[in-house]
């Protein structure tokens, strides 16, 4: 590609570093909620009220951390009745989640109304002092908000924690076969509860980065389908952390790629660049779900059926 | 099954029983005769001749709180009321999406008395026509489009303007001597928007070149932030935008990079980063278009002010510019308005070299209004699928 | 404490009451958003209830919003019966109106009226063949039909943009990106002058006799249902799940391309970035509300677009928020799903442990 500098490339792999984010956040809470065998639609509508949280209370108490602590909780709340709905009164899962997330848009929209006009106070920049000096690697990696460390850093402990420790197998094993659990002495339900709600207080975070940090604004819909993506990778990562984390990033970088094309002038319209992360993501499912016997081994077996202890 | 087609009967018998209950619940209420009866009735009753204060709606596409647009209309409302006080009563209706959806809203708007409605963005066009056929004793003004009829005129604002005074700025304070241009839709006021910026820093720094992205929206803060980051990423310094909220301006800021607001003052939204804002003043034009009303004066046709009427200005220049610059902008200012400045004045080269305006030909406004070309120094294509 | 036990039988009167106490509900929250935003809850509640019923011009209206949800809803409650999720509507929704938009801009000022036949069918075939992607995909690759059908939903819609931008776009308007309006005998006809309501009414009407018979009365059609209700069942009874598969997902798409030509041929009368509604989503709410049950999508198509015209109507009358009417589908879908719990399960006291 013409014109695509070192220096522009650092930049467009730190952008891709930003925008992957939200949505591997997201993701990352997703898959936890799904290793438990619950699958939750409503994660658009969980962001997008933890976006406007967030939103709302970085303007009234000027802090981010406060900001992401709200949308963490607004995010566990909603996932909260989601899971008391699921797993207790055992409604259907798909629609239960679809309706979270139309409920979450339309209270989001309702709640920010005031919030249009607001901002934030100065955003601050990051940096890691020293190793963002380094040519080309500096501006590339080192220069992101802490979240974003973070949420690679959460990628390796889930990995450990799913594979490595003894609350992480439990947890795995309430998503292949509750009854067996249930059968061992395990709580199933309240271990799904937690999973769901954990799950949301992700999603929620990522929701309060869309408002805090990536585009500092509230409007209404700002998510623009980013839960729905999220729900995407995590299949398309067959459920295993590390791979949502790269998934993200790819997406991200298709996302971000498609604006540096239309700048360099590349002759595609622009609609169909704006196609590619879609299109990719569906390739991608099917190039991953070709093998049936592969799915069964990966995708958590009891996944989006309803638990009837002592049925 | 057999449990499903009685669970039908019995669903069916509920719901004659809850129809039966809302007929009760409509009984109660005033009875309306069907259709375009009633909303001519009522319109002519409250016309302009009666007492009482003349009834003015609006229909904006986008929340009041963005801060761009919008809110630029908005304001240009809440003029009329403080020129007009008693005499006049204004509402509006905000996110009314464009298409075949308006009509609904501009029904209704009719229906409740109103007699001078404004419709704030172009896709209200259509819709807008079909309702004025209906009621002829309404009178419609529809911004930014093209199609009139004899109770309906058009309005405009010469936003080129703004944008190539933004350009001057932008030409004086880039040092890498690339421009970028967050793109809303590509029609031909945008395009016109990006050439004259393109023309105005061009007449300060002839080295400049604009690089473009567009998001294919009005207003779409996360997709507009992203837009802005690539065009940092790929060299440009200096940004301008046509979309309608502060995210390009904030995605600057974070940068340390300049930017300016657009349709309406953005300072506050990126103090460091903000150079000017160029803004959309509605107000005059909509003071005229209520004094028309309420003299029995309004007249069809088609209206495009500019710097000269009030209806365009450059705010808010920031310190950050130096004095001569904003001294350069004065003149223009000045000399726009007494017309002794024209902004599209040949010879001017398209983007592949042959030219478009010959050497000391004025571009008219039939010209203007149909640029649908890149001048020379933007890159990139105007996507059109061809 | 509180123990959750399934019933012997489902409890028929809660079925019936079950949507009734979810709208009881809803309105209670209503009433309380309103007061709370200081304007009278009567005056709200009348909003959504009661004007979109009060003239004849508003019942015009309530139908041309109702029509579509009724149409894409009737196909979603076969696709849910059958297990199979759909939430792509709106991506066929939109094909179908490609498709319908095409084949009307190939009319003629001499072109007859035969020719709505064809505008209609194509959105029909444009829909179907959307939702065969779906199908194809599922079928072949097991990918998820979540997931594919949704990711399609952007791809149409960036598809319309192409093509109202580019190759379809009027030469005649200004650069607008929209296609020529369409003519006169490729229009939808309507039924009364001065109101918007056309013949898709009938076309609804048709519809919901039609999956009637097919739900309760054809063999296809109760294979269908015991494959989603009882996999392995109809497994073993020989019932093809692949049959279900494509029947279900073409169904679906078909109606909801249906929905998207009528649209397009009707009130909208050309193509334009705006076709995109969200029915396809809305009909999703339609679809469960309605119990995937044909008369009762009816009833509950007519109440969404209650909603939708009320949540219009409070704000330009009332000054309230739109946001309004998406908390209230929102809400109904939920209190929904919750009493609905109560019709399989019962609460009962169960001794303290």
């Amino acid at each position: 590609m013409t014109g695509l500098t070192p220096e522009s490339l650092a930049l467009l792999i730190a952008a891709t570093l930003n925008a992957g984010t939200v949505v591997a956040l997201a993701s990352l809470g997703l898959l936890i909620n799904e290793r438990a065998g619950v699958l939750n639609l409503g994660a658009e509508g969980m962001m997008l009220v933890a976006a406007i949280a967030g939103f709302a209370t970085g303007v009234h108490t000027g802090s981010d951390w406060l900001g992401f602590a709200a949308g963490a909780a607004a995010g566990a709340v909603l996932a909260g009745a989601f899971g008391l709905l699921v797993i207790w009164l055992n409604t259907n899962q798909y629609a239960t989640g679809l309706a979270l997330s139309l409920f979450g848009a339309g209270l989001s929209a309702f709640v920010g109304i005031t919030y249009t006009q607001q901002r934030l106070p100065e955003r601050p920049h990051f940096a890691i002092p020293g190793l963002a000096d380094l040519p080309f690697v500096g501006p590339a990696f080192f220069k992101q908000h802490p979240l974003v460390y973070l949420t690679i850093a959460l990628a390796i402990g889930l990995t450990w924690f799913l594979m490595r420790s003894r609350a992480g197998l439990v947890l795995r094993a309430v998503g292949e076969s509750p009854e067996s659990a249930h059968a061992l002495g395990y709580a199933v339900r309240p271990i799904r509860l937690l999973a769901v709600m954990t799950g949301g207080a992700l999603c929620g975070i990522a929701g309060a980065y869309i408002s805090l940090v990536y585009t500092p604004l509230w409007v209404e819909g700002m998510v623009a389908g980013k839960g729905w993506i999220a729900l995407a990778l995590t299949t398309f990562a067959t459920w295993r952390p590390a791979r949502v984390l790269l998934g993200a990033y790819l997406f991200g970088g298709v996302t971000m790629l498609q604006f540096q094309m239309q700048g360099q002038g590349v002759q595609i319209p622009s609609q169909f660049l704006t196609m590619l992360p879609y299109i990719a993501t569906i390739i991608v499912l099917v190039l991953i779900s070709r093998n049936p016997t592969w799915i069964r081994i990966n995708m958590p077996a009891s996944l989006g059926k309803p638990f009837h202890p002592g049925a | 099954m057999s449990s499903n087609l009685s669970k039908r009967s019995l669903l069916k018998l509920a719901g004659w029983a809850s129809l039966a209950a809302t007929a009760a619940l409509v009984g109660c209420g005033k009875k309306e005769e069907a259709a375009p009866a009633a909303p001519e009735a009522s319109a002519a009753a409250s016309a302009a001749e009666a007492v009482g204060p003349l009834k003015i709606a609006f229909a904006y596409v986008g929340p009041v709180g963005d801060a761009g647009w919008t809110y630029a209309h908005d304001q240009g409302r809440l003029a009329i009321e403080k020129e007009f006080g008693d005499k006049v009563k204004t509402s509006y209706v905000e996110k009314v999406p464009e298409g075949p959806e308006s009509e609904r809203v501009i029904r209704d708007l009719v229906g409740q008395g109103n007699v001078l409605i404004f419709g704030t963005t172009f896709g209200y066009m259509e819709p807008m026509l079909k309702v004025a056929a209906d009621n002829p004793s309404v009178k419609f003004e529809h911004a930014t489009g093209y199609k009139s009829a004899p109770n309906m005129r058009t309005y405009d604002a010469r936003t080129y303007e703004g944008a190539y005074m933004a350009g001057v700025i932008a030409g004086s304070m880039t040092k890498s001597n690339t421009l970028g241009v967050v793109g809303s839709i590509p029609i031909p006021e945008v395009i016109r928007n990006i050439n004259s910026f393109t023309l105005g820093a061009q007449s300060v720094n002839p080295k400049i070149k604009t690089k473009v992205v567009w998001v294919n929206a009005w207003f779409d803060p996360p997709k507009e932030s992203e837009g802005a980051q690539s065009l940092l990423n790929q060299g440009a310094d200096v940004l301008f935008q046509n979309t309608d909220s502060a995210a390009v301006l904030q995605t600057a800021e974070k940068a340390g990079k300049f930017a300016f607001g657009w349709d309406s003052d953005m300072s506050k939204f990126g103090p460091k980063a903000h150079l000017a804002s160029a803004v959309i003043n509605w107000g005059p034009y909509y003071v005229k278009a209520t004094k028309d009303a309420l003299e029995g004066t309004w007249q069809t046709g088609g209206v495009w002010w500019g710097v000269k009427e009030g209806a365009i200005d450059l705010v808010s220049v920031s310190d950050a510019v130096p004095a001569d610059v904003k001294a350069k902008i004065d003149t223009i200012k000045a000399g726009l308005k007494d017309g002794s400045f024209v902004i599209w004045k040949g010879p001017l080269l398209g983007q592949d070299g042959k030219e478009v305006l010959a050497k000391d030909a004025v571009a008219d406004d039939k010209f203007l209004g149909g640029v649908n070309f890149y001048v020379k120094g933007v890159e990139g294509s105007i996507p059109s699928g061809k | 404490m509180f123990k959750l036990e399934p019933r012997a039988a489902p409890s028929k009167a809660l079925t019936l009451a079950s949507p009734l106490i979810a709208l009881a509900v809803t309105v209670v929250i209503g009433t309380i958003l309103f007061a709370a935003l200081g304007k009278d809850p009567l005056a709200g509640l009348r909003m959504f209830f009661v004007e979109p019923l009060r003239s004849g011009y508003a019942l015009a209206e309530l139908s041309l919003k109702a029509t579509p949800l009724i149409l894409i809803a009737l196909g979603l409650s076969v696709c849910f019966r059958a297990n199979l999720w759909n939430i792509g509507a709106e991506g066929q929704f939109v094909l179908g109106a490609i498709f319908a938009g095409g084949v009307a801009m190939q009319a003629t000022p001499d072109t007859g009226r035969w020719i709505l036949v064809a505008v209609l069918g194509a959105g029909v075939l444009g829909g179907m063949l959307w939702a065969g992607i779906v199908a194809a995909l599922r079928d072949r690759f097991n990918a998820n039909e979540i997931l594919v059908s949704l990711m399609l939903v952007y791809v149409a819609e960036m598809l319309l943009s192409y093509l109202v931008y580019g190759p379809w776009k009027d030469p005649a308007g200004y650069n607008f990106p929209q296609t020529i309006t369409f003519l006169e005998a490729t229009r939808v006809p309507k039924l009364m002058q001065g109101l918007r309501m056309n013949i898709g009414v009938f076309i609804a009407a048709a519809a919901v006799l039609g999956f009637t018979l097919f739900l309760y009365r054809t063999f296809a059609g109760f294979q269908l249902q015991v494959g989603g209700l009882a996999p392995a069942a109809a497994r073993y009874a020989g019932f093809s799940s692949r049959k279900a598969l494509w029947t279900a997902l073409l169904l679906s798409g078909g109606m909801a391309g249906l929905a998207g030509a009528l649209d397009v041929a009707g009130p909208q009368g050309q193509l334009t970035p705006y076709v995109p509604l969200g029915y396809g989503f809305a009909a999703i709410i339609v679809a469960f509300v309605g119990r995937l049950n044909p008369i009762g999508i009816v009833f509950s198509a007519v109440l969404m677009s209650m909603f939708y015209i009320g949540g219009e109507l409070a704000q330009s009358r009332l000054g309230l928020p739109k946001a309004l009417t998406g908390v209230f589908q929102g809400l109904l879908l939920f209190t929904l799903l919750a009493c609905d719990t109560f019709i399989h399960q019962r609460l009962r006291w169960v001794g303290t442990k």
